[in-house]
């Protein structure tokens, strides 16, 4: 949206806070990846192997902690209530999977990425070629999601254009990630991880002493009677219990998405990858314990949060009146002031929407308490917030019409977190503290999937094929220009996202899930299945899911093609719906990866032979590259 | 790179350890928190449904103490057997 000085006149206190915060936060990024800058492969691809246990925990658990996490999921739990538990249980519960059948056993095996470990153990070169393949695929969409999300944090909070607030986090992480490569990476990760927990638990914290006199917000959630008002406040509106589990989804569905989210966040490249990191497989297995230690911290908070800002909201902004509103239109901005020049602010917004089917208005509020929402005009100019007061009674309801529908506000749910703290009216540092931890969320994340396609571009195939004898200096020069390369694809992307951030994020999830788990899992796991059978089982598992997607979403992710869905609700496999169809196609990964290697030869003595050697936990200190 | 020494006892122990953690992860998470969900949420944790609860938070405190338990049992288990000796 195009606005004039006068929308934007109502000044954010949070913003000097903001800059502060954000410029401290990224010096501090940029001194760290000065200071790990490295000249060797081993130290651009896995930092040398030499990280302490407990900071790749901390850097494994900021790599994995999303913009999705940090700015979605509390939102998604929020507006989904019970059902909200799929990302909770699948992300907390696939890094369960991650620790005990993946993690020990790749650092054993010590090379640098997962399509390295494929194409050994399945010793063929399309197997590691096909696996490359997947990690950038499914890296590149992951990635995306966490450039929306700064481009959503810098348009809000810095009031920079989306465009210009994802250029800066480009630059950003092009710098630490080109200079440094996994060493720096690993290390702004672990001072990103301090800034997001403690700008996800203050505000937490703070709402929770509001709504529930408690100060730790995991005991408020289940020991004061914040449920039960929410509950009550709900059934007012219309809506379904928030405690009330399968109101968004069907048991079938919670099932299938927990599973995809569980089985793909084990198979994520950029996860798997931190344990490289690491001395040795004990130290795999201990720093995978501090990491979800440190995971288990937001992602507790999380629902406790989601619930308080379900209240706060509803509370907040159900039956406030309407002040004044502005209406934009070819000849600029009017103000109509509430109740005088009522019927004069709804005659110009019918005649802007002649010409405009979503011409800018604002709304400013005033809640029931007689306090102003200035956060909801702030928001509203963003376009993630939008009134609509259809019975033009000058009141904002959030009743729910005959179609279960609420009519009067659009909310969007990528602002729950971000807006929480204005609209429980904390003080502006606090916000500003939530920006910040918002952008080292996305960062370092987005700094960890680089890093993979990089690897998976530069060191597993262009260096393999066309510049095997590339030296140690020209293979990191490779791989910084392979890292460069995936940041402006990742840009464009964050420009001009496929999609809502979670759920972009969530079918990345269900690739991964359909493709690398099974493949890995019975890598190390059967020593019968051979390279027949993985390659036929990944390719099947992740073009049915892929496709399933596709057809399911085609009106989002090709817009320019279709118009609408080829496969809509109705007609889902089984009643499945996309973020859930990685379980199946991970099963028939399984199924078809284990029927192949039945009837075809088992895999040759080295490969038995390197699987034993992966099971072993000794020695591999002195596992190293090539 | 060290020679692997065939070690069968010690990869059965393994896939004991990783059996009976994945049984109480699947109980937690599938069986708590999805198939019984409805049926305990009869009963009470403070304010809300237990089934909510493990759903929502008591899961997540099992996920975290099935990793830290799995990294302690195994060490155990490298000692045993006297494997991982390059710490």
């Amino acid at each position: 949206m195009n606005l004039s000085p006068l929308l934007l006149a109502v000044t954010d206190p949070a913003l000097p806070w903001t800059w502060l915060f954000v410029g401290l936060t990224f010096a501090m990024y940029l001194v760290i990846g000065w200071r790990s800058r490295v000249k060797e492969t081993s130290g651009f691809y896995v930092a040398g192997q030499g990280v302490p246990a407990i900071a790749n925990g901390a850097a494994t658990a900021a790599d994995w902690m999303s913009a999705a996490s940090f700015l979605s999921m509390a939102g998604l739990i929020s507006f989904s209530g019970s059902d909200g538990s799929v990302y909770l249980m699948g992300w907390t519960g696939g890094y369960v999977l991650l620790a005990l059948l993946l993690a020990p056993y790749l650092r054993k095996f010590g090379h640098y990425t997962v399509p390295d470990f494929i194409g050994s153990r399945y010793y063929s070169e399309t197997a590691r070629v096909v696996a490359a393949i997947c990690a950038i695929f499914v890296s590149l969409t992951y990635v995306a999601g966490q450039m929306k999300g700064v481009g959503i944090v810098f348009s809000r909070f810095l009031e920079v254009e989306l465009m210009y607030g994802v250029f800066i986090g480009m630059a950003i992480v092009a710098f630490f990630s080109v200079l440094g490569g996994m060493k720096g990476i690993t290390w702004t990760q672990v001072a990103q991880y301090f800034v997001l927990i403690l700008a996800f638990v203050i505000p937490a914290i703070a709402i929770s002493r509001l709504l529930t006199g408690h100060s730790v917000p995991q005991a408020g959630f289940v020991f004061s009677d914040i449920s039960e008002r929410l509950n009550n406040v709900l059934l007012e509106l219309g809506e379904k219990e928030y405690t009330r589990p399968f109101t968004e989804l069907s048991r079938l569905n919670v099932f299938c998405i927990t599973a995809a989210l569980m089985f793909g966040t084990a198979g994520l490249p950029h996860v798997i990858v931190r344990f490289y990191t690491v001395k040795n497989v004990r130290a795999a297995r201990y720093s995978a314990a501090w990491a979800i230690l440190f995971i288990a911290i937001l992602y507790t908070t999380a629902p406790a949060l989601g619930m308080f800002a379900r209240y706060n909201l509803v509370k907040s902004i159900h039956l406030a009146t309407i002040s004044r509103i502005v209406v934009g239109s070819e000849n600029g901005e009017t103000t109509f002031d509430f109740p005088e020049k009522k019927d004069a602010a709804w005659a110009a917004i019918s005649d802007a929407r002649q010409s405009n089917p979503a011409p800018p208005v604002i709304y400013y509020l005033i809640s029931t308490e007689g306090k102003p929402l200035d956060w909801a005009t702030r928001w509203q100019k963003t376009g993630m917030l939008s009134f609509d007061d259809l019975d033009r009674n000058g009141v904002i309801s959030l009743k729910l019409n005959e179609d279960k529908k609420s009519e009067q506000a659009t909310i969007d749910k990528d602002i729950i977190v971000l807006s929480t703290p204005e609209v429980a009216g904390l003080p502006p540092w606090v916000i500003a503290l939530v920006a910040a931890g918002g952008l080292a969320a996305a960062l370092s994340t987005a700094a960890g999937l680089l890093l993979v396609i990089s690897s998976s571009l530069a060191h597993d195939m262009y260096c393999r094929y066309f510049a095997p004898h590339a030296s140690e200096a020209q293979k990191v020069m490779i791989g910084r220009i392979a890292i460069l390369l995936a940041i402006f694809v990742a840009g464009y992307f964050g420009i001009n996202p496929p999609g809502f951030v979670g759920e972009v994020v969530a079918f990345a999830f269900g690739l991964a899930a359909a493709s690398f788990f099974p493949a890995i899992f019975l890598g190390i796991f059967s020593k019968r299945v051979n390279r027949a059978g993985a390659v036929t089982g990944m390719i099947v598992g992740l073009v049915f899911t892929l496709v399933y997607i596709v057809l399911c979403t085609s009106h989002k992710v090709l817009p320019m093609l279709f118009t609408q869905e080829i496969l809509p609700k109705e007609q889902w496999l089984f009643g499945i719906s996309p973020q859930g169809i990685g379980t199946v196609g991970m099963l028939l990964n399984f199924v078809v990866t284990i029927a192949v290697s039945a009837i075809t030869k088992p895999p040759p003595p080295e490969v038995i032979e390197l699987v034993e050697l992966v099971r072993n936990p000794s020695g591999s200190s002195s596992a190293t590259g090539h | 790179m060290e020679k692997p020494k065939h070690s069968g006892s010690y990869w059965k122990d393994n896939l004991v350890v990783v059996s009976i953690l994945l049984v109480i992860w699947f109980a937690v998470g599938y069986v708590g928190g999805i198939f019984g969900i409805e049926w305990l949420n009869g009963f009470k944790v403070g304010n809300v449904g237990l089934g909510f609860w493990i759903a929502q938070q008591g899961s997540i405190f099992v996920f975290v103490l099935i990793v830290i338990v799995y990294a302690v049992w195994m060490d155990r288990l490298d000692r045993k057997h006297g494997l991982g000796g390059d710490r």
